[in-house]
């Protein structure tokens, strides 16, 4: 099996003179010495690439928005703030192959001919702003960036940014608006950023596993990254699961393998004295699967037939003995925090959601609640919000009243959690960035 | 008032960019590592050398989690409070720490110490619970470790 992403994973990470031994930065000499950077682009289109970051937007098709004839600064970001509960797969990539990242920036940047690169890491990542900040240092040292790459007349300046914690900066117009020193909102579509993005000027925003493909798919060709998947959806994923499994963890897979080989042959089935109940697949904001799902692809279309996301494809495991109404309620709680706080329905609706949540777990929960959460779903759900934050926060649960209302309905005929005292959460009082006394 | 490393950090940074107020962020991040927070006067200061509005600077302080607007302690310790960290026994690793410092979230103890936050995500799920203690990650946490992992920041 092909493990094209991870299989120089090292840690420490291979360092420059390493990375190019084993054949590093070839994808770089020939994307700027032999293709224009349209056919770059034609290559990563016709590989059928979809973005990793969760939206599973074709990475090609993106590329092509970007207009080629104006003149003046253009931007590649790699989105590196994986702040996405429950997702630890772009601090793999990070931290054991930067110059991996780095390679696939140059490659992206050359093909929509961006004149500056940005890595946006989150502010935990410290392991990672080393790794990166070095791989910088050496990839200058060594002529991949700067002024006239390897002799070829195209330059390209990349720096590092380490962002100050706020989940809305994986959204990637937040993203640029936390870049040019503001608050991390989202910014009205259309424009788009691929036309009018950082400072105005037309910028790629990528996640971070997406990039690290670039290079091996130059190297390789559209066939071979396609033929490495199982299904449509081409490559290889990085697959995640935490919870109570046997043996939680991260694996660079097939595209496509089924859940029941993922929980089983890799994340090594429950711990002894656990059952399963459900799954988030891709991350905090994915629909819950549950047990009947176990044989589904785990590809983008696999996933959404069955209800859900792919999302990041890190997974999330809800056991027998964690409460679903806790477990919701964390997830809530996470996303009434992190809301900006731009439009009604978030500002106002995840702190409502939260509250009637926490209520239902203390045992305080009427009838009436579950029809209220119920109507959150759509009130805060697809068209009715200005960013997908709270469509992303409703996915837990609405699957959760699906699947697990008889939990809730538990809690609320019997006063009480069922399963542990309720794990309360971090009053907003907690957060020492909310204090101002000006 | 900013001292002259603080401003001439803050001048590197204004070059950088295109416009001054873009450097904001960079500005407050430079503020905080020299002082280890971020107090009305300095807003006021930082509002001065990127020609903003103090309110202005303020909005994009508040934002952010970890632009710490009141005094910490020397260590910051950043509990995750997120999904897997909840499911794998946040619970009893934030008794145990509320236990042995004698604080809450968002207090600092007595001596000046520690600071205990939460923090959503840390990003090494298959290791929760997890936390950070200043630039340190700690994985696979037991209650019974925690004692001498603080004993380590003095």
């Amino acid at each position: 099996m092909e493990r094209p992403l991870t299989q120089h994973i090292t840690f420490p990470p291979l360092e420059i003179r390493q990375y190019e031994a084993i054949g590093g930065y070839q994808a770089v000499r020939k994307a700027v010495r032999h293709m224009q950077p349209q056919e770059v682009t034609a290559l990563v289109k016709e590989s059928n690439m979809k973005g990793r970051g969760g939206a599973g937007f074709s990475t090609g098709m993106k590329w092509s928005f970007v207009p080629m004839d104006v003149p003046g600064p253009k931007y590649l970001v790699a989105n590196a703030d994986e702040m996405e509960p429950g997702t630890f797969k772009d601090r793999w990539l990070l931290e054991g192959n930067p110059h991996q990242l780095l390679e696939g920036m140059i490659v992206a940047a050359y093909a929509i001919q961006a004149t500056e690169a940005f890595v946006f890491l989150r502010w935990a990542y410290k392991d990672a702003a080393i790794a990166v900040r070095k791989a910088i240092a050496e990839a200058y040292d060594a002529g991949y960036l700067g002024k006239d790459i390897l002799g070829t007349g195209y330059s390209l300046e990349m720096h590092l940014h380490t962002g100050v914690g706020r989940y809305m900066c994986g959204e990637e117009t937040a993203l640029l608006n936390s870049l040019e020193g503001k608050r991390a909102t989202p910014r009205a579509k259309p424009p788009f950023p691929q036309v009018s993005g950082l400072f105005g000027k037309p910028t790629i925003v990528n996640n971070v596993e997406t990039l690290s493909f670039i290079p091996h798919i130059v190297n390789k060709g559209a066939d071979w990254f396609k033929s490495l998947s199982r299904t449509a959806d081409g490559g290889t994923k990085i697959y995640g699961v935490s919870g109570r499994v046997n043996k939680p963890g991260a694996w660079e897979l097939p595209m496509g393998i089924t859940m029941r080989e993922l929980m089983e042959d890799y994340a090594g089935g429950m711990k002894n004295g656990f059952g399963f109940r459900g799954v988030l697949p891709g991350g905090a904001s994915t629909d819950f699967l549950i047990e009947k799902h176990m044989d589904i692809t785990l590809d983008f279309a696999g996933v959404a037939a069955a209800g859900s996301r792919l999302g990041t494809g890190t997974m999330v495991v809800l056991d027998d003995q964690t409460c679903p109404v806790g477990f919701v309620h964390n997830l809530e709680h996470f996303f009434a925090q992190e809301s900006c706080g731009f439009c009604t329905p978030c500002r106002e609706g995840l702190p409502w959601t939260e509250k009637l949540l926490w209520a239902i777990e203390q045992g305080r929960g009427r009838n009436e609640d579950l029809e209220l959460l119920l109507r959150h779903t759509e009130w805060l759900g697809p068209g009715n919000t200005f960013c997908a934050l709270a469509p992303g926060a409703m996915e837990p649960l609405q699957s959760a009243l699906k699947y697990f209302r008889d939990d809730f309905e538990r809690h609320i005929r019997e006063h009480r959690c069922p399963y542990h005292d309720p794990v309360p959460a971090a009053p907003a009082s907690a957060h020492l960035h909310h204090t101002h006394h000006l | 008032m900013l001292s002259m490393t603080e401003k001439e950090k803050i001048e590197e940074e204004i070059r950088q960019v295109p416009i001054k107020k873009a450097a904001c962020i960079e500005a407050l991040k430079i503020v905080q590592e020299h002082r280890r927070w971020v107090s009305d006067e300095s807003i006021r200061d930082v509002a001065d050398i990127l020609d903003m509005s103090a309110e202005e600077v303020d909005s994009v302080a508040t934002f952010y989690n970890l632009i710490f607007r009141q005094p910490v302690g020397r260590h910051i310790i950043l509990l995750c409070d997120s999904i897997s960290c909840y499911v794998m026994g946040l619970k009893g690793i934030h008794a145990e720490l509320t236990r042995l410092l004698e604080i809450q979230y968002g207090q600092t103890t007595a001596d000046g110490r520690f600071t205990l936050l939460p923090n959503p995500c840390l990003g090494t799920c298959d290791h929760a619970p997890a936390m950070m203690v200043d630039k340190d990650t700690y994985r696979d946490l037991q209650p019974s470790a925690l004692a001498d992992i603080l004993e380590k920041y003095t």
